[in-house]
C-alpha cells in the first residue's frame, strides 16, 4: 500500500514469471509507481547536512526570486508524459528486436485468456509467443498460459485497474521475449482505464463477446476508439442470443470509423484463421519497419 | 478509477519540476472528451497531495470543449460527447480538441521559508 495516497502502487504490484516448465515465484516491490521523493537529489536528506534556523537556507531554488509571495511556473506538460515516454521506450526496445506486441483489452470474461490459449496452441509452433498477464490478483491466468508451454509473466496490480508502461518495462526484463517473437499483453479486464495508458504495443485489440450488450462500444467509447482491432468472440452462441452483430459493429464504427472487426469463436474455432492472418500481417509489417 | 493513477502522475510530474518549493496552486487542462472526470481528480488530488509539497494546494481545472473536423464535409463541429456525428451525418471526425490532459502551470511559494519547512516534507 502506498504511504502517500493509500492507493495500490508499485509496492503492491507483484510479478511472477512462468517459464512453461516451472513456476518461479518472485515478489516485486519497486518500480511500479514512484511518489516523487525518489527523484529529488538535493542534499536535504544527507545526514551531515545541518540546518540552523538563523542561517540562510542553503537549498538552491533556481526559480526563486526576491518576490516574497509566489510565482507561477508554466509547465504545459502532458499529464501522462512519463507513461508515454516509458511506452515509447518499450516500443523502441520491442522494435529493435522485431517483436510485435499486442495489448489485449476487454471486460472480464470476454475470452482474452481463452483466445491466447488457442492461439498459442495453433500458432505457437510457427511463431514464438510470450505472454504478459495482468490481473488484480492471482496467477491463475499465467498458470493457464504456462500450461501451454509458453513463457509468461503475471503482473498483479493489487487494487490497480490497468497495466502501465512501467509495469511492462519491468515485465520485459523478466520475460526476455526472444527476437522475432509475438508478445501478447493481456490487460486487466476493464473497458475503462486501460484505454488511457499506452504500453508501447504495436496494436491495441479490444475483445467484445456476444454475451455482452451490443451497445458496449457506445458505453465505453474511449476503449473502442483507442483500439485498432475489435474481436467479436463467442459467435457460436449467436443462435441463442438476441445479439445484433451488425448493430454492434455499427456502434463500434461510430466511435472509431477505421476500426477493423473480426468475428470468431475461440471455443469452436470459427474465424480464428482471420485472427492468425492479422497477427502474421502485423508481424510482417513490424519486420519491415524494424 | 484511472483518475487515481492520473493524479499520481500529476503529483510526480510537479514534484519533479518544483525542486522542493511549496506549491499553492496547480492548474490543469482537462478535455471534456478525455475520459477523465474532474471531480474524481479533485478527490484523488487531495489524497495524493498529502505529505508532499502540494499538500493543501488549490487545484484549478479548465475543461476544454470537444471540437472536431468532419473528414467528409470539412465542417468544424462541437462535440458534446464522444459519440457525436457531424450534422452531415458522418461519423468520420478528426478530433481537434477535447482530449487534452495537461498540467498548465503551478504556483509556487517564492519567499524563503523556515529552513526546516522543505525538509519536513521530505521523507527519505
Amino acid at each position: 500500500m502506498c504511504s502517500t495516497c493509500g492507493c495500490s502502487d508499485g509496492a503492491e504490484t507483484r510479478l511472477t514469471v512462468f517459464t512453461g516448465e516451472h513456476k518461479a515465484g518472485h515478489s516485486h516491490a519497486d518500480d511500479g509507481h514512484q511518489h516523487g521523493d525518489h527523484h529529488h537529489d538535493h542534499s536535504h536528506g544527507s545526514h551531515e547536512h545541518h540546518h540552523d534556523h538563523d542561517e540562510a537556507h542553503a537549498h538552491s531554488h533556481e526559480h526563486i526570486q526576491e518576490n516574497p509571495a509566489s510565482r507561477t511556473l508554466q509547465l504545459e506538460q502532458d499529464i501522462l508524459a512519463k507513461n508515454n515516454h516509458l511506452a515509447e521506450h518499450n516500443r523502441g526496445w520491442l522494435e529493435g528486436r522485431e517483436i510485435v506486441a499486442f495489448n489485449l483489452m476487454s471486460s472480464p470474461g470476454a475470452g482474452k485468456t481463452s483466445l491466447l490459449e488457442r492461439t498459442i496452441r495453433e500458432l505457437g509452433a510457427d511463431i514464438p509467443i510470450c505472454v504478459v498477464e495482468g490481473d488484480q490478483e492471482t496467477t491463475l491466468d499465467a498458470e493457464r498460459i504456462g500450461a501451454t508451454g509458453c513463457r509468461a509473466v503475471q503482473i498483479n496490480t493489487g487494487s490497480g485497474c490497468h497495466l502501465d508502461a512501467a509495469m511492462i518495462a519491468d515485465a520485459l526484463k523478466r520475460l526476455k521475449p526472444p527476437s522475432g517473437s509475438v508478445l501478447m499483453i493481456e490487460n486487466v479486464g476493464n473497458l475503462v482505464c486501460p484505454a488511457l495508458f499506452d504500453l508501447g504495443e504495436s496494436a491495441k485489440v479490444v475483445i467484445a463477446s456476444v454475451t455482452e450488450g451490443e451497445d458496449k462500444p457506445l458505453k465505453y467509447p474511449h476503449m473502442f476508439r483507442s483500439a485498432d482491432l475489435m474481436i467479436l468472440n463467442k459467435i457460436d452462441l449467436l443462435p441463442y442470443l438476441p445479439f445484433n452483430v451488425d448493430r454492434c459493429i455499427a456502434y463500434a464504427r461510430q466511435v472509431n470509423p477505421t476500426l477493423k472487426v473480426l468475428q470468431l469463436s475461440v471455443l469452436k474455432g470459427d474465424g480464428m484463421d482471420a485472427w492468425y492472418s492479422f497477427l502474421r500481417q502485423r508481424k510482417a509489417a513490424q519486420s519491415v519497419t524494424a | 478509477m484511472h483518475e487515481l493513477a492520473i493524479t499520481e502522475s500529476i503529483v510526480e510530474s510537479v514534484e519533479d519540476r518544483v525542486n522542493g518549493a511549496r506549491v499553492l496552486r496547480v492548474a490543469l487542462l482537462i478535455g471534456k472528451l478525455s475520459g477523465v472526470v474532474p471531480d474524481a481528480l479533485r478527490a484523488c488530488f487531495e489524497i495524493c497531495a498529502e505529505g508532499t509539497v502540494m499538500e493543501g494546494a488549490a487545484l484549478d481545472i479548465e475543461e476544454t470543449p470537444g471540437r472536431a473536423r468532419c473528414r467528409d464535409c470539412e465542417a468544424q463541429v462541437e462535440l458534446l460527447d464522444t459519440i457525436a456525428l457531424c450534422p452531415c451525418g458522418s461519423a468520420n471526425l478528426a478530433m481537434l480538441s477535447g482530449r487534452e490532459l495537461k498540467i498548465r502551470s503551478v504556483e509556487v511559494v517564492t519567499c524563503v521559508p523556515p529552513a526546516d519547512a522543505p525538509t519536513a516534507l521530505k521523507r527519505d
